[in-house]
């Protein structure tokens, strides 16, 4: 017995929902896998939050074993290293941002013009570079020898500016939302490419220049690869690269009692809790991420959706 | 005036990506720093001889192609099976809050995600071995020696990072097919199963074809964070952790040989390269509709 379309879409027909016992397995399923993202997390805080005593002889707990602040407390007393760090972090990933998104578009949007001859050409010159790279070893000795960029912020926004992947999304978003006759109309009232560019492309293309800046937010302020490279003095520390620090420091120093004995006769301190500051250390890291997430993430599903569109 | 539009791009790509692949004649020379690389004597094919002797090429080849091909197969099957059943799940607000929190991973640098990783399995007070295995009468395994269940640990944390992208990715495309094929379908007595089957994965093949093309453009290059952070640069596990990406920096910047770097990285670059283009052509030739080029 046939139904009524209305109720076929309203979903109301139980034949296209799915039975009673598979959706509480699905859901089952779903609360299990998201506890799995969320507690690896929980485990850090745990520790960060214990007595360094009690994780020495307990081991990590889910729960704080005895309260503690006492790592978050040592951590401030390094307060200029951390505000220091957050600095460079912030100041790379403003600056790489901005720079990505308008060297970004300034590209794309020439190669999505149907009337620009060389478009072919230079959309290609822009795809090679997905397709061939010359290694690491030459493009470190471009950035060392060449630019003689080392130790500088400029190493650490530079190489991560162009994007051959959202010049080719960007083009096609510029192709296929910006109607030529509306360029072309604007073209006849005497506003130069440029005008164009500003006052209609870019006011159009707002939802693709902001998953391009999302997405190159998290790039920049998630890399340490570019500080492992190029970073040797102690005064650029970005935040992650302070993490990795932290963590092989700490690990040279536990397995060289030679350097801890050295350290105790400098006066150094070798007894702070070595532990629960790491952990410390990485729920402070991790803070703005987790903070900025949730509102992050609802673009970022937009953004997909955008970069879904085929090249 | 397109030109100078152009201008600041072509010359980051110049820098970055076009005179470093000029610099590829460095894996067929000697360097000395007094002659300069144009000026150091051409050693022909010695650096590749010496990288294919070495029982290093063997191991980093393999790890890379393994490790790579299971990633794929991963980030391919387990997404789509999730996005499915999300797609299934009836409360909107539940199917959303699992997105969220699925997607978290994707947002913590590989640092933080090695950190995570530490502190369930470090010696005496990960949670494996501090609580967990006691806790089940088990002896505590020494992680980072161990190097059996590397091959197990490493997948787990690529998937488990990654899911939420590609869940996502998966969502938007099912979200984007038209109700009315599902409609039509259920008039003609098409149970779920043989929806999924009939319509949804058709229907999404494009997208699942092009993310697959780009992962497997990119089989020969590893997630150098997953395989130089997570495992701690711990020498005992390098048979199973070292990856093409992770030997070249070492070779490069641990033991300065440059050559032997280059060989290794130009090596990568020109078997990712002619992946990329057989397994485009292979696509083109089934569907051209589905190429990425």
């Amino acid at each position: 017995m046939a139904k009524p379309t209305s109720e076929l879409i309203s979903g109301s027909n139980s034949k296209n929902q799915i039975s009673g016992r598979a959706s509480v397995l699905i859901n089952t399923f779903f609360v299990i896998y998201s506890a799995l993202c969320i507690l690896p997390l929980l485990l850090i805080i745990s520790v960060s939050l214990s007595d360094e005593q009690s994780v020495m002889t307990h081991g990590y707990r889910f729960l704080p074993a005895n309260f503690n602040l006492a790592a978050y407390k040592f951590l401030i007393k390094d307060i200029d290293q951390i505000v220091h760090s957050y600095g460079i972090s912030i100041a790379v990933t403003v600056t790489g941002t901005i720079l990505s998104v308008i060297v970004i578009a300034l590209y794309a949007y020439p190669i999505s013009r149907s009337n620009f001859p060389q478009a072919k050409f230079f959309t290609f010159f822009v795809f090679l570079t997905m397709l061939i790279s010359g290694g690491l070893v030459p493009w470190y000795l471009v950035y060392v020898q060449m630019l003689d960029l080392r130790d500088t912020l400029w190493s650490l926004i530079m190489p991560l500016i162009m994007s051959a992947f959202w010049v080719l999304i960007m083009r096609t978003f510029f192709k296929e939302t910006v109607p030529e006759a509306v360029l072309e109309s604007a073209k006849i009232d005497g506003a130069g490419e440029l005008r164009i560019f500003i006052r209609i492309v870019l006011p159009l293309s707002l939802p693709v220049l902001a998953t391009v800046a999302l997405f190159q937010t998290l790039t920049y302020w998630n890399d340490w690869f570019l500080s492992l490279v190029f970073i040797t003095d102690n005064h650029n520390i970005s935040v992650q690269y302070f993490m990795y620090k932290m963590m092989v420091n700490i690990q040279y120093l536990s397995s060289n009692p030679n350097a801890m004995a050295e350290i105790t006769r400098a006066g150094g301190m070798v007894n702070f809790p070595s532990e629960t500051v790491r952990m410390a250390m990485v729920v402070v890291g991790v803070g703005p991420i987790i903070f900025a997430y949730p509102f992050f993430q609802k673009y970022f599903i937009k953004g997909l959706t955008v970069g879904s569109v085929k090249g | 005036m397109f030109y100078a539009m152009m201008l600041p791009a072509v010359i980051l790509l110049v820098i970055n990506n076009y005179i470093p692949m000029l610099g590829i004649i460095i894996a067929f020379k000697t360097i000395n720093y007094q002659d300069g690389i144009l000026g150091s004597p051409w050693s022909g094919m010695k650096n590749f001889e010496y990288l294919f002797a070495s029982k290093d090429s063997y191991i980093i080849i393999r790890n890379t192609l393994l490790y790579n091909s299971l990633f794929i197969v991963l980030n391919l099957g387990l997404p789509l099976a999730f996005a499915l059943m999300l797609n299934e799940m009836k409360n909107r607000f539940l199917s959303k809050l699992h997105q969220t929190i699925m997607f978290l991973p994707y947002f913590l640098s590989m640092i933080v995600i090695s950190y995570l990783v530490y502190g369930f399995l470090s010696d005496e007070r990960g949670y494996f071995n501090g609580t967990l295995l006691p806790a089940m009468g088990l002896e505590p395994v020494r992680w980072y020696f161990t190097k059996e269940v590397w091959p197990v640990i490493l997948p787990i944390i690529n998937t488990w990072k990654n899911m939420g992208y590609y869940t996502v990715v998966y969502m938007a495309a099912i979200i984007g097919i038209d109700e009315e094929y599902y409609e039509a379908a259920t008039i003609d007595g098409a149970n779920k199963w043989q929806q999924m089957k009939k319509i949804t994965i058709p229907l999404i093949t494009p997208v699942i074809t092009i993310m697959t093309l780009l992962q497997i453009g990119k089989i020969f290059n590893a997630d150098f964070g997953l395989f130089f952070q997570v495992p701690r640069e711990s020498g005992a596990l390098f048979p199973v952790t070292n990856v093409i990406d992770t030997y070249v920096y070492r070779t490069f910047l641990t033991v300065g040989d440059i050559g032997l770097s280059s060989a290794a990285g130009l090596f990568q670059s020109v078997v990712g390269f002619v992946l990329v283009f057989v397994s485009n052509w292979i696509v083109r030739r089934i569907n051209p509709e589905n190429a990425l080029f």
